[in-house]
This record gives structure tokens, C-alpha cells and sequence, in this order.
């Protein structure tokens, strides 16, 4: 059965606090969480800031390229592209900040300008698709949680057939087909190329990892007195559903929220990697990972920066979203898996760990 | 309990025939994927196409099409449009490389996810916890491919300390099958040792509140006793609960880790067939993929049914 039971927080601190400030208290005391939530600030403020680098320091676009072209620095002329096709290594302020990091491959793009835009298209994907897991993850745990019988045998039925996928082989599959084609529903069409493709994908793909431990939570929240009270006084579901249930469910929903970030993330790069992510000429580092890797016995760095990025973006989401957890929820038992990603054809639920009712 | 594993394997099926459905859809609604137009290569003459389409009848309704492909999967005379290779003879060469891969790094990431988890647990705070809980999340953290190409690159092209890529079979040479297997095991074992060890740590750390451990050290054992005997072994549960779903999971093949060192089993396939959109091939690895993850999903639930009637009486957690 479903885990957990929302109990009180035991009051020791002021009574008058709520538990939200009672989190935020413990949230503060946890170094590790706020150092790691400083550092995934950080890699937001650098991805904000491309277009400052781009224009200003760079003088070049993400896509442009400088095959042929020549650069000065420190009074030497250097090819952006050598005639053995080694790209340029880092130059750092060498030539006044342009390929900081050296160029990206023969077509002789700005490493560092890459890396910026890419991050966002990386960082945009994850946020994107984690709303739209959430969202559609609360909807169908809300209602087959609350309704039970056969809404929630349907909508079981439908999250047991997405989680026996193999997750990365459903993803691959639906990226393969989509990224030809592109997606018409209605009047709305998205093109192949467009990053909509990856998003949506990655967004329906992971509903299932958090729409099954958010049910379990609401089968135990409803047997509550609080949801008794709230009938009795002539609520109709809709209301107990998103005025009464949804409430109990916030604390677990942001943490799931930020670990499925992270979780998102990798799958993008993985996808992005296998060509069937993020197209060209849109970068991600994903995709920056997989030019990359064509030259890694030449030039390493190409492969080792993007992935750096992804490590240290991913790192502090997973640890700040336990700091949070352990900050809303210390006895928690619910899991989240973030690492359909990572896992090489699917990941396994924890399921079976949460109905070990412990 | 008899009725519960009926029910349970009943579902497995339903759940089976749904994602073969699924599978067969999202490759025959794409536009500009017609096998026929890929088969006969780019200068295809209109006749050579429709001989094509007739032969291996794309032309049916898409509800024949599916039964016919099915009951090639069934009888194992299935055939892929890129290359027209017996498929199910692909997959069976493939196991080997894949079985190898998934047990190896399944034994590594036990041993040293379990062995992290309980030192964490038993020095919780202290710093050999934090080393480990880093070492642990960054493991978690990291892009897999990522890894490997590194891997890769400093271990094998550079320094030629292990095979860059390519299997070889146990029954060859085991010294030189192991050889080749080191950096594919060590990479994917990374990924979830990590979670093995977090999973472990906590729930360690949950049991060591249980009242009959306090009992247990109001009696008088020994700690390393009280943590052996007594936190350990309700500890692990989980953990193999955990170890069951992913290695069904992985069995399906490891399609990232497969592909990069070239080991040429069912995920590198899955791999090819998707590129190509070789549909047969795409079938037949993803129900085997989904039938082991089905399967040990059931057998999970089922021990579980078995152990806590709780579960069999409570009707809708199925």
C-alpha cells in the first residue's frame, strides 16, 4: 500500500510557524542543499547570459562558422580549422575572449558561444518536459486515486503499458518517427527539428515513474478525516480533489518537480546523443557530446566540457532535491526514480519498495 | 492466492499485447517511412515499389498487417526489410554479449553498492558518508555514453591499457572475454551503484529505529551482531526487490553502453533496426524487451502476495 502518511511535524519550534516556514527553517540549516542550489543558479545565470558573450565577447553566433578563417593571437596567426581538420583548442582571452574554449569540430564553431546556447536548449528541454510530467502525473494520480474502480483500473492499465516500455527503446522509437515526420495534432503542427519533439517525449515518456508513488500518496491521503469533513460539508470531488487532496500533495510534488529536472535531463542527452534529441542545427549538450566524441582521441576537452555541464546541473538538482525532501517531508518514503535516463533500456520501479508497506 | 497470480499473469499479457499494438502504430503512422520506398533504394522505378509493397504485403489493412507480423514473431519467421535477415537468429546471437554485460556489471554494482550503502549507514555523518554519498550521486548523475567515450578514450586509446571495443565469446577464451568486458561492466555498474547504495544507506537507517533493534541491543549483542543480524538482513529486502526490476529492465538489452563498445548484442541491434526503421526488428526487441520487465514486475508482486497478505487482500494497489 501507499507509504505515506502525512504526519504532523512534531512542533518542537514555535507553534505559530506553518510547516512551510518550518521547512524553509530546516531547508537553511542544510548547507549541502543551498550550496548545490547556489551552483545549478549559477549554471542558469551562464546560460542566461549567451547572448551578453555571444555579442560581446565572441563576436559570433552558435551556428556560425569560421572553417577557413584565421585568428590573431598574441601577434600569431592561428587556423580556427587546422588543414588536418583539428579544430582550434581553447584560446581563453588569447584573441580577446573569441573560441574561448577553441573551436567545436572541421566546421569551426565557437566552442564556449556553443556551449551557452546549448545549455539552454539542455536546460529548457528538462524544465519543460519535468512541468509537463508533473502536470499530467498530479492529474491522473488525483484521479485515479480518488476515484478508484475503473478510472484508476484504466488509468493503471494505461501507465503499466508506458512503464513496460523499455523507457529509452519507447523514447528512441518515438524520436526516430517524430523527428521525420514532425506532429500534427489538430491545428497545432510541430515541425521535426522543432525542440517541442524532445520535450513532449521525454514529458509523456516519465508520467509514469511519478503519476504511480503520487497515487499511492492520494489512495492513503482520502481514507483521512480531513476528507471525510470535507464531503460531509457537501464538497464535490472536483473540489476535494484540488482544494483538499492536491494541498497534502505540494511537498512531495516540488521535490518530484525538481528531481525529474534532473532525471529529464540525462534522457535529452542520451536522446540528443543518438541523433534523435535535439536536431541541428539547434545545439544541446547532448548533442555537443556527440560531435565531440568524433574527435575525442584528438581533443578530448570537446567531449569532456558538455558532459561537465550536464554532471554538475544534474548533481546539484539531485542533491538540492533531496536536501528539499529531507527539509518538507523528513519521513518520506516516497520515492521518485530520475534515472530513466541514465538506466540503458528502462528503469525499474521502486513500487515494490514503497507496497512493502514498511 | 492462486487467483491473484492468475489475475497478475493475465495482466502481464494484456500489458504485452498493448505495447505490440503501440509499437506497431507509432512506425505506421509516421510519414516518409514507407518500407517499400526504403527498400527499393533511391532510384526505385514505381513497379519495382509496388512489387515490393505486394510481396511483403504493405498493402493489406494495417489490422492484417499487424496479426501477420505478430504470428512471424510467434513462429520465429520473422524477417527484417533492412537487410531480410531472420531476425529472431539476430536476437539470439545477440544474448550472449547482452546476458554477459548485465551479469557482470549486475555482480559489481551489488558487491560495491551494498558495501557502500553499509558503511554509509553505519558512519552516518561522519565523513566517510559524505565521501561516499558524493561518489554515489555523481554516479547517478552523469550521462552514461559520456562516461564511456572517457573511459574509452584514457583507458583504451590512449593508454591501450584494455580493448577499445568488440566481444568475445566466454567460450573462446574466458581470460580474453573477461578482458573486453571490464570497461563496459565498470561503466554501467558506476550508474547504479549509486542508487544501490542511497537506497541501502536509508533504509538502514530505518530499520536501526525499529523497536526490535532497540530490543536487540537492550539484550546485550554485540553492534556488528545487532547490524548483521539484525539490520542487514531486514535491510536488503529492497535492495532485492530493486535488483530484480532492473536487471529485466536491463535485459532487454543495454542500448547505450552496447553501442558504444560495440558489443554487438540486443540492444546495439534495437539500436540499428530503430535507425533504420527496420520495423520487424523493432517489434520482436521490444516485446522481448517489455516481457522481461513484465515478467519480473509479476514475479516482484507475487513474492511480495506471498510474504504480506496485506497486498493480495488490498485489491486496487494490484
Amino acid at each position: 500500500m501507499a507509504s505515506v502518511q502525512a504526519e504532523p511535524i512534531a512542533v518542537s519550534a514555535a507553534a505559530d510557524s506553518g510547516p512551510w516556514r518550518l521547512a524553509l527553517r530546516r531547508l537553511r540549516r542544510n548547507r549541502v542543499a543551498l550550496g548545490f542550489l547556489g551552483l545549478f543558479v549559477a549554471i542558469v545565470v551562464f546560460v542566461i547570459a549567451a547572448p551578453l558573450w555571444a555579442d560581446h565577447v565572441a563576436h559570433t553566433g552558435p551556428n556560425a562558422t569560421h572553417t577557413l578563417e584565421r585568428i590573431t593571437v598574441g601577434g600569431e596567426k592561428r587556423d580556427v580549422v587546422n588543414p588536418e581538420g583539428k579544430p582550434l583548442g581553447p584560446q581563453w582571452f588569447g584573441a580577446g575572449g573569441k573560441f574561448f574554449l577553441g573551436a567545436d569540430s572541421r566546421l569551426g564553431r565557437d566552442e564556449m558561444v556553443r556551449l551557452m546556447y546549448g545549455g539552454r536548449t539542455s536546460l529548457i528541454i528538462g524544465v519543460v518536459s519535468a512541468l509537463i510530467t508533473t502536470i499530467l502525473a498530479t492529474v491522473l494520480g488525483l484521479l485515479s486515486g480518488y476515484y478508484r474502480g475503473w478510472t484508476d483500473s484504466v488509468i493503471s492499465r494505461a501507465m503499466d503499458v508506458l512503464w513496460a516500455f523499455p523507457v529509452l527503446l519507447l523514447a528512441i522509437a518515438l524520436g526516430v518517427s517524430l523527428a521525420i515526420g514532425g506532429l500534427k495534432i489538430g491545428p497545432v503542427e510541430i515541425s521535426g527539428g522543432s525542440i517541442w519533439i524532445p520535450i513532449l517525449i521525454i514529458g509523456v515518456v516519465m508520467t509514469p515513474y511519478m503519476a504511480r508513488p503520487l497515487r499511492g500518496e492520494v489512495l492513503a491521503l482520502r481514507e483521512k478525516e480531513f476528507v471525510e469533513a470535507a464531503v460531509a460539508q457537501g464538497a464535490g470531488s472536483l473540489r476535494v480533489m484540488f482544494a483538499e487532496l492536491l494541498p497534502n500533495l505540494w511537498s512531495t510534488i516540488i521535490v518530484f518537480f525538481t528531481l525529474n529536472i534532473a532525471g529529464n535531463m540525462l534522457l535529452e542527452s542520451a536522446l540528443s546523443y543518438l541523433g534523435v534529441g535535439v536536431q541541428p542545427p539547434n545545439s544541446s549538450w547532448g548533442t555537443m557530446i556527440s560531435t565531440g566524441s568524433e574527435l575525442i582521441t584528438s581533443a578530448p576537452l570537446l567531449t569532456i566540457i558538455p558532459g561537465t555541464m550536464i554532471l554538475l546541473t544534474v548533481l546539484s538538482l539531485n542533491v538540492f532535491g533531496d536536501g528539499l525532501r529531507d527539509a518538507l517531508d523528513p519521513k518520506s518514503k516516497v520515492r521518485f526514480e530520475a534515472r530513466a535516463g541514465v538506466a540503458a533500456t528502462g528503469a525499474a520501479g521502486t513500487e515494490g519498495l514503497e507496497e512493502l508497506g514498511r | 492466492m492462486g487467483r491473484f497470480v492468475i489475475r497478475r499473469l493475465l495482466g502481464t499479457v494484456l500489458v504485452l499485447f498493448a505495447v505490440s499494438v503501440l509499437t506497431f502504430l507509432i512506425f505506421n503512422v509516421v510519414p516518409n517511412s514507407d518500407p517499400a520506398q526504403r527498400m527499393a533504394g533511391k532510384n526505385a522505378t514505381p513497379e519495382l515499389i509496388a512489387s515490393i509493397n505486394e510481396e511483403w504485403g504493405f498493402n493489406d489493412s494495417l489490422p492484417t498487417q499487424y496479426v501477420t507480423m505478430m504470428k512471424k514473431i510467434f513462429t520465429g519467421e520473422l524477417i527484417s526489410y533492412e537487410g531480410r535477415e531472420p531476425v529472431d537468429e539476430r536476437i539470439v546471437e545477440g544474448i550472449p554479449a547482452t546476458l554477459s554485460l548485465c551479469i557482470g556489471a549486475a555482480v559489481i554494482w551489488m558487491f560495491f553498492g551494498i558495501l557502500f550503502g553499509y558503511l554509509s549507514a553505519v558512519k552516518a555523518g561522519g565523513w566517510l558518508d559524505t565521501t561516499l554519498t558524493v561518489v554515489a550521486v555523481a554516479g547517478i548523475s552523469m550521462p552514461v555514453f559520456w562516461l564511456a567515450a572517457i573511459l574509452l578514450n584514457y583507458l583504451a586509446y590512449k593508454t591501450g591499457i584494455f580493448p577499445s571495443q568488440g566481444y568475445v565469446e566466454l567460450t573462446e577464451n574466458p581470460l580474453d572475454w573477461a578482458y573486453h568486458l571490464v570497461l563496459p561492466w565498470v561503466t554501467l555498474a558506476i550508474l547504479y551503484l549509486g542508487f544501490y547504495s542511497r537506497v541501502l544507506r536509508s533504509t538502514m537507517l530505518d530499520v536501526m529505529n525499529e523497536d526490535y533493534v532497540r530490543t536487540a541491543r537492550a539484550k546485550g549483542l554485540s553492534e556488528r551482531r545487532v547490524m548483521r543480524k539484525h539490520v542487514m538482513r531486514n535491510s536488503l529486502i529492497p535492495i532485492v526487490t530493486l535488483f530484480g526490476l532492473d536487471f529485466g529492465a536491463l535485459l532487454g538489452g543495454a542500448i547505450l553502453i552496447e553501442k558504444i563498445f560495440n558489443l554487438n548484442g540486443i540492444g546495439q541491434y534495437a539500436e540499428e533496426a530503430l535507425a533504420n526503421f527496420d520495423l520487424p526488428p523493432i517489434m520482436a526487441i521490444t516485446l522481448y524487451g517489455a516481457f522481461f520487465v513484465v515478467l519480473f514486475n509479476s514475479l516482484v508482486d507475487i513474492a511480495y502476495a506471498y510474504l504480506d497478505p496485506r497486498i493480495r487482500l488490498g485489491e486496487s494497489a494490484q
